[in-house]
């Protein structure tokens, strides 16, 4: 379109050459994780696969927040948003994701008071400006988002206001990447590390993971320069049989990352296990309110217990997630799973492999 | 899950969910060949006069947005489903359903643009309605307006009408008015120098009949759903495939920039005062030179044309030189969690 944002990030020319960089540097079959959703959406909103190699495969992986959130954990949403008191504030990318029995898009239809909010400090208005309600902030995200989650605890606990919590669900990458790479049957080559996360976390934060597994990785940005950038740095590492943790985002990445932010979510969050959905349990991959906060931890405050759900029958999003399967291998894709009915988190947040596939796969595939 | 039971906000959104919900509903309960074509109103003929008729309710949030309010929209939606018929709108009728509180100074000034865009748009409100509910009944105020418009003879316009070789033709820049309103919702509030654009079409679509005639197939305002949407309604009505090129799209930067912030993709956000055309070749050059005389159409652009390949499929090429396809919107677009 005619924009001029980030004009030379897009620029046709430097992506025709990159595209025949990797062209040239590429022998054998390499297939390459893109960890982060908004990558996945780049790519197919840009078309990127296209411009690629045959020997190059892109593989989506658990980073989309909405999508590696356990039904379980949806069970409670949805569980605190059938209390009368309660008023839950959420991202809107939570509203369709199915539960066991229901959504809470279904719930608010049924007369729960379900708010979508673009910032936990929105939240955090709600509850000054309703002070007879319980508002409850469902905090879901990685890195990225936990910091601004912290910090509107921190904004409530100064202005004195008791009537906001947090549900907290937060995931972090790095403990995600070690348990991927831990699954028996797993064949990825490379990763492509998130852009977002990295420029809170640092690339510091990879280190010990890129020296226990020694594969190819690329920290990328997220135009089509960026990507092609990343994935080419990939090839290079690959063919040269010299892997390295490179960061290609040097423009927003630094290596230590951000430390005000890292300085905020460890003030509010400590480490605990969390469930994945796909994944299992990955011991310290979660964040958890620390007990000097237990005041705002809606899970303390309105005593939830999650109780394990097993996933929809036939959905194949566990799979997806780690690369073992791609959408259209899932037998429900396309039929009794598509955008507007989603049997599985893949589908439901506009960053789930299976939605974005769905939405944005590419012409020279069909369809 | 347990199956869908009640009405979810999704059904609203003008995507494919919402097309789901008049193809297995309504449309086989009111079954009539008019209300079938799914065009932006019916087109009727009696006694050999041609015409159309239209109806569209208003309940934007919030009322007042930058550049425009609740009032100016309602008409010239009206206006424009009527000029996307082929037809010169008339005459429009106007219901007020009104929540019990509700200010009385700002329901006359809604009352106000509207009397103004009426006459900008040379129509007259004729006939109407107006309902008080309880507080809570009902979010402060919601509008229907409807209207009739005569289609001159030998304008055959229709979104079946799209056929291979066609030059697909967009008035403007896309997403303003998505893009305005979001900026003015609440918990959302930022700056932005982004206008809605609502306008009324219909002397635009009446220059461009007048300069192609029946050349000009199909018309559609992408309104709710946004241009992809529109694009992909067409090239099922008409049983053809569409491609469209990205770096062809009018879009400012602003709006491109605050898509990109939100997660939001630019072609699935409304527009109010922004038409797509399907017009044969022949016929292209003047009719573009008829749009970009409208001050609405100024920065009119081809975007795409009809290609021979599978009906129904849209496919963008990207600015970058790859390939998308281009599907409904699935529902509400949300912004994005990392």
């Amino acid at each position: 379109m005619v924009t001029r944002r980030n004009d030379e990030y897009r620029d046709a020319t430097l992506v025709g050459e990159l595209a025949a960089r990797i062209r040239r540097l590429s022998r054998r079959p390499l297939r390459i994780m893109e960890v982060c959703g908004t990558h996945t959406v780049s790519i197919f909103r840009h078309g990127i696969r296209s411009l690629l190699p045959e020997t190059i495969t892109l593989l989506s992986g658990p980073g989309c927040p909405v999508c590696v959130t356990d039904t379980a954990e949806i069970d409670a949403c949805i569980a605190l948003a059938r209390r009368p008191e309660i008023l839950v504030a959420t991202f809107g990318d939570l509203l369709r994701v199915p539960g066991s029995r229901s959504s809470l898009e279904r719930e608010r239809a049924s007369g729960a008071d379900v708010r979508v909010v673009y910032s936990a400090l929105d939240a955090v208005e709600l509850a000054r400006r309703h002070p007879g309600r319980e508002v409850v902030f469902l905090g879901i995200g990685f890195e990225t988002t936990a910091p601004t989650v912290a910090a509107a605890v921190l904004a409530a606990h100064r202005s004195g206001i008791e009537n906001f919590s947090v549900l907290c669900l937060h995931k972090t990458v790095p403990p995600a990447l070690e348990a991927l790479t831990a699954l028996g049957d797993l064949r990825i080559d490379a990763f492509l590390l998130p852009g977002h996360v990295s420029v809170v976390i640092g690339r510091r934060a990879y280190l010990p993971f890129f020296e226990r597994t020694r594969l190819p990785c690329a920290i990328a940005g997220f135009e089509p320069v960026d990507i092609l950038q990343a994935v080419a740095a990939i090839v290079g590492q690959a063919e040269n049989g010299k892997p390295a943790l490179e960061n290609a985002y040097r423009r927003a990445v630094a290596e230590e990352g951000n430390p005000a932010a890292q300085r905020v979510l460890a003030q509010v969050f400590a480490p605990a296990d969390a469930r994945w959905r796909g994944l299992g349990v990955i011991p310290a991959s979660g964040l958890a309110v620390r007990a000097a906060w237990a005041a705002f931890d809606a899970a303390r405050r309105f005593s939830l217990t999650a109780t394990p759900v097993p996933e929809p029958r036939g959905c194949s999003c566990g799979e997806i997630l780690t690369a073992r399967k791609t959408p259209p291998e899932c037998p429900l894709y396309g039929s009794r799973c598509t955008p507007g009915d989603p049997v599985g988190p893949c589908m439901v947040s506009s960053e789930g492999t299976c939605a974005a596939y769905f939405r944005y796969h590419d012409a020279s595939a069909g369809g | 899950m347990d199956p869908v039971s009640r009405i979810l906000l999704d059904h609203g959104s003008g995507g494919r969910i919402a097309h789901r919900l008049l193809r297995d509903r309504v449309l086989p309960v009111f079954d009539h060949p008019a209300l079938a074509e799914l065009n932006d109103g019916a087109i009727l003929e009696m006694e050999g006069v041609r015409f159309a008729f239209s109806t569209d309710s208003y309940t934007v949030d919030p009322l007042f947005f930058p550049g425009g309010n609740i009032g100016e929209l309602a008409v010239n939606g009206t206006v424009n489903d009527l000029a996307m018929c082929g037809a010169r709108p008339l005459f429009l009728s106007a219901a007020f359903i009104l929540e019990e509180g509700f200010p009385l100074a700002d329901f006359q000034r809604i009352l106000d643009s509207m009397a103004q865009a009426a006459k900008a748009a040379g129509v007259a409100i004729v006939t109407g309605d107006t309902k008080v509910v309880p507080r809570g009944a009902a979010d402060r105020l919601f509008i229907n307006t409807s209207g009739v418009g005569l289609i001159p003879p030998g304008i055959r316009v229709a979104s079946r009408r799209a056929q291979a070789g066609d030059r697909v033709l967009l008035s403007g820049s896309l997403a303003d008015h998505g893009v305005s309103v979001l900026a003015g919702r609440e918990g959302l509030a930022f700056e932005t120098s982004v206008q809605s654009d609502t306008a009324p079409l219909h002397r635009m679509v009446a220059a461009m009949l007048e300069a192609g005639g029946e050349a000009v197939h199909a018309l559609r305002d992408p309104t709710r759903g946004g241009l992809g949407t529109a694009l992909k309604e067409i090239a099922e009505s008409s049983a053809v495939s569409v491609v469209i090129h990205e770096e062809k799209i009018p879009l400012k930067p602003e709006v491109a920039g605050l898509c990109e912030l939100l997660g939001f993709d630019p072609l699935y956000l409304a527009n109010e005062g922004k038409l797509v055309a399907f017009v044969h070749p022949e016929a292209a050059e003047a009719v573009l030179r008829a749009v970009r005389s409208d001050p609405a159409g100024k920065d009119a652009a081809w975007i795409g044309e009809v290609l021979p390949g599978p009906p129904g499929r849209v496919v963008m090429q990207t600015r970058i030189g790859g390939q998308r396809i281009v599907d409904m919107l699935a529902g509400e677009q949300f912004p994005r969690i990392c």
